[in-house]
């Protein structure tokens, strides 16, 4: 037993246990270990430990050239690759000053708003089964699985998709990649009401996710928490409005909030943002310029001495790299700001004074990837 | 039928009677038990747009075996400062509680193992719920923390669910005015109607407790998976954690026949009182047919080639041995009234019985397919908020039905409905309070 962490076992009351949970649980979404204090089921404290997936993933940055390194950091977040690849390219060409040529940028729109569903998909699907519904899980699969076909045909890989390079595409779209999106994007809206139908209405699920895990707009703030997360508490930050990038000032899409800030407000923000990316993709697909897909750079990329900080939208929040160049084709020192990392501070205060059966239920809704979280 | 098989075999005739329907009935449950896994695998598949086991014998038919061969060769672990003795012994509990109240289930008219037990129901009762101590027992024997929350959870979701499957008993109780199995089947056999049709909401209750009882979803805390990783049987493997899984399915063709019996009309058949229906006394042949019939389509469907042969030998067999039980059944007998059918006459009840059985279970599988899973607070709430006041309410209201329909010679069961009516009155009160 731990002594030396927070939620110390040798200041137990009469009627403390102290549960670990994790790292080998099966809703733990990975290796993380929660070391919980319990009276009877109710939390008193908790304490995260982290670092079971470490495998140095900024160091190896700083030993690699800049385009070698693009295929770790879809090692991070390995369930949203394209998203990982489009911040850290996007963060080098500005270091660089590079202009991507528009359909490139067009392109990079389409495979990140297709990856930020597959995302939520693979989200909503978990997220239901660690609250004891089955079945959503195989009907989020099911779609998720036509989008990594569609990664599939345009990269040859589904997960790790190396999908971007720095300055613009590496391949050209295949023929029918506007067709395979549509036929997607299609029948998506209806999809979404099959998982309404199963949830969104059923009093368990109104029970078991209402009011459970609030976090005020304040706190999520003063968290550095990001994405849905902070949007389900009400503040309505997206960094694709904020700070546009890629394509995203050409496509009229709103921003979904919550009001409450708890599990189910989350859960209806990040429905919302699926519903909203189909808008992007649609209006995406229907005017991909033509043109060049790669921007001109030298042969070896060198960045010249400076530093430069690039966020995006992730599907889970701010993703960020910060970059700082000597002028040598290696960073000298590379970080990357995951949102899961930072979200994660905030299970502690979500899940005091709730059960043991809500622990699952906001980790499910607070979607960290320990991929991402220990890097 | 069994009176005259037993009085030809003398003084032991008793025993052998009764040994022979023992053994029918354990390996005829483990069986059925083995294929409420497989249907359950299958049903929740295609629930889930999948196609479920496939690999084992032709549509996966051979998977229950093949899991319970595993299962037996897996290697047995006691995990290191668990109480050895009870951690032995509480899966057994568990098992011999679920089998034991078999002997009093009324499979058919003639077929019960322990028949005229004037407490019946009651026996049930009290021996069903003693599986749940083998639960207890073996969560705390393990001692590790999930299964001991798993066992708390359990006993807690046990002692509340169990108030309203009483009551909710003794609203069918006071129509059938028998605590003996038989009787009660014969009660609405009289009647001409079943319980369920006049007492909805005690059902309904009966179902909902069920459902807790049986540790099923969304009421299936004490296992529940992404909470507790196994609950109580997180620590068991091999051999005991099959013995386990029997008697959390053999409790759940318990509750079943329960609600059957008690509800259901036991082993009677659908519309046994119109005659022009009769021709329903042919569906376990039409039944059993069919199965030979797509059995034999299948056969036809496997590949050709060599590697494929048990396959199609499999199903060859299984479509001839349901041909020829379906000729089986209908070996006439030239009786006083025309052509009697004296197989089919014999396995009519038993068939009847377990098609209700196993669409009670198909509504456990459907409801794991649909439903999130309840926190133990809410299941309390619901419990205690609920179900209880609910069924204690049914039950007045049913009394009064009855006493009244008695004392003024009201039709009883245009009273009954009147108290259901009063009694969903009040459901949507209690449902109001709660929210």
């Amino acid at each position: 037993m731990e002594k030396t962490r927070g939620v110390s076992t040798t200041v137990l009351g009469a009627d403390e246990i102290v549960l670990n949970m994790g790292p080998q649980h099966p809703s733990t979404h990975g290796v993380l270990r929660v070391i919980l204090k319990l009276d009877g089921e109710k939390v008193v404290s908790s304490e995260c430990v982290i670092g079971y997936l470490h495998r140095g993933v900024e160091k190896i940055g700083e030993n690699r050239s800049y385009p070698q390194f693009a295929p770790y950091v879809d090692r991070t977040d390995y369930v949203a690759a394209v998203s990982n690849g489009l911040g850290y390219c996007e963060a080098v060409e500005k270091l660089l000053g590079a202009e991507v040529p528009p359909r490139a940028r067009w392109v990079r729109t389409i495979l990140a708003e297709l990856q930020r569903l597959a995302s939520h998909l693979l989200w909503l699907g978990t997220h239901a089964l660690d609250i004891g519904a089955i079945t959503p899980l195989f009907y989020t699969f099911r779609e998720r699985e036509e989008i990594l076909k569609v990664f599939e045909k345009y990269c040859g890989a589904r997960l790790t998709t190396h999908a971007f390079r720095i300055g613009g595409l590496l391949y050209e779209t295949y023929d029918g990649f506007e067709e395979d999106v549509k036929r997607f994007t299609a029948d998506f809206d209806a999809r979404i009401q099959e998982y309404e139908e199963l949830l969104t209405e059923n009093r368990i699920w109104v029970q078991r996710t209402r009011d459970i895990g609030i976090i005020t707009a304040e706190e999520a703030k003063d968290l550095g928490a990001t994405g849905p997360v902070l949007r389900g508490s009400g503040v309505r930050w997206d960094i694709r409005k904020a700070f546009p990038y890629a394509a995203y000032d050409q496509f009229d899409f709103t921003i979904p909030v919550g009001q409450r800030g708890d599990t189910y407000d989350r859960y209806l923000v990040r429905l919302e943002e699926m519903r909203q990316s189909r808008r992007i993709i649609l209006q995406a697909v229907d005017s991909i310029p033509e043109g060049p897909i790669m921007a001109r750079l030298g042969k070896v990329i060198k960045p010249p001495p400076g530093e430069v900080y690039h966020s995006i939208e992730a599907p889970k929040g701010e993703l960020g790299y910060y970059i700082v160049s000597d002028g040598s084709i290696q960073p000298t020192r590379l970080r990357i700001r995951p949102p899961s990392f930072v979200n994660l501070q905030a299970l502690d205060k979500m899940i005091r004074g709730h059960l043991v059966a809500d622990v699952v239920a906001v980790i499910g809704t607070l979607d960290i990837v320990l991929g991402e979280v220990d890097r | 039928m069994m009176t005259s098989l037993m009085e030809a075999l003398g003084p032991y005739g008793f025993y052998v009677v009764a040994l022979v329907k023992i053994l029918a009935v354990f390996l005829g449950l483990s069986l059925l038990v083995a294929y409420i896994v497989y249907a359950e695998r299958k049903i929740l598949a295609h629930l889930q747009v999948r196609i479920g086991p496939m690999r084992v014998g032709p549509h996966g038919l051979l998977q229950p075996i093949a899991d319970g061969v595993k299962l037996l060769l897996k290697e047995d672990i006691i995990p290191q400062g668990a109480d050895r003795v009870i951690f032995w012994l509480a899966p057994l509990i568990s098992v011999i509680a679920a089998f034991t109240a078999f002997s009093l289930i009324p499979f058919g008219p003639d077929f019960i193992i322990a028949e005229d037990v004037n407490v019946g129901l009651l026996f049930l009762i009290g021996v069903s719920s003693l599986g749940i101590l083998g639960i207890i027992l073996g969560g705390w024997a393990s001692n590790s923390h999930y299964p001991l929350l798993g066992a708390l959870r359990s006993t807690a979701q046990l002692v509340s669910y169990e108030v309203a499957l009483g009551f909710s008993l003794v609203s069918g109780l006071l129509l059938a005015g028998t605590l003996e199995m038989q009787g009660i089947v014969a009660a609405q056999a009289e009647e001409g109607v079943w319980f369920a049709f006049v007492q909805p909401v005690a059902f309904f209750i009966l179902f909902v407790a069920a459902i807790a009882e049986t540790n099923r979803n969304p009421f299936d805390l004490p296992e529940a998976e992404s909470e507790l990783v196994g609950g109580f049987h997180t620590e068991y493997s091999g051999f005991r954690f099959s013995l386990y899984f029997l008697a959390e399915y053999a409790a759940m063709v318990l509750v079943s026949s329960i609600a059957v019996t008690l509800f259901l009309g036991g082993w009677l058949r659908p519309f046994a009182g119109v005659g022009w229906l009769g021709f329903l006394d042919f569906t376990p042949v039409a039944l059993i047919a069919f199965a030979a019939f797509w059995c034999a389509r299948e056969a036809l469907r496997v590949p050709a080639g060599l590697e494929w042969r048990w396959q199609r030998l499999f199903l060859v067999a299984l479509a001839a041995g349901a041909a020829v039980v379906a000729l089986a059944l209908l070996i006439p007998q030239r009786g006083e009234n025309g052509l009697e059918f004296p197989v089919l006459a014999a396995i009519q009840g038993v068939f009847w019985f377990i098609l209700k059985v196993c669409a009670f279970i198909y509504g456990f599988i459907w409801f794991r397919g649909t439903f999130p899973r309840y926190r133990f607070d809410q299941l309390m709430n619901l419990g205690w908020h609920f179900m209880i006041p609910l069924a204690i309410v049914n039950v007045i209201f049913a009394g009064l039905a009855i006493v009244v329909s008695r004392g003024w010679g009201w039709n009883l069961t245009a009273s009954l409905w009147l108290g259901t009516a009063a009694t969903l009155v009040v459901a949507v009160l209690l449902a109001r309070r709660m929210v």
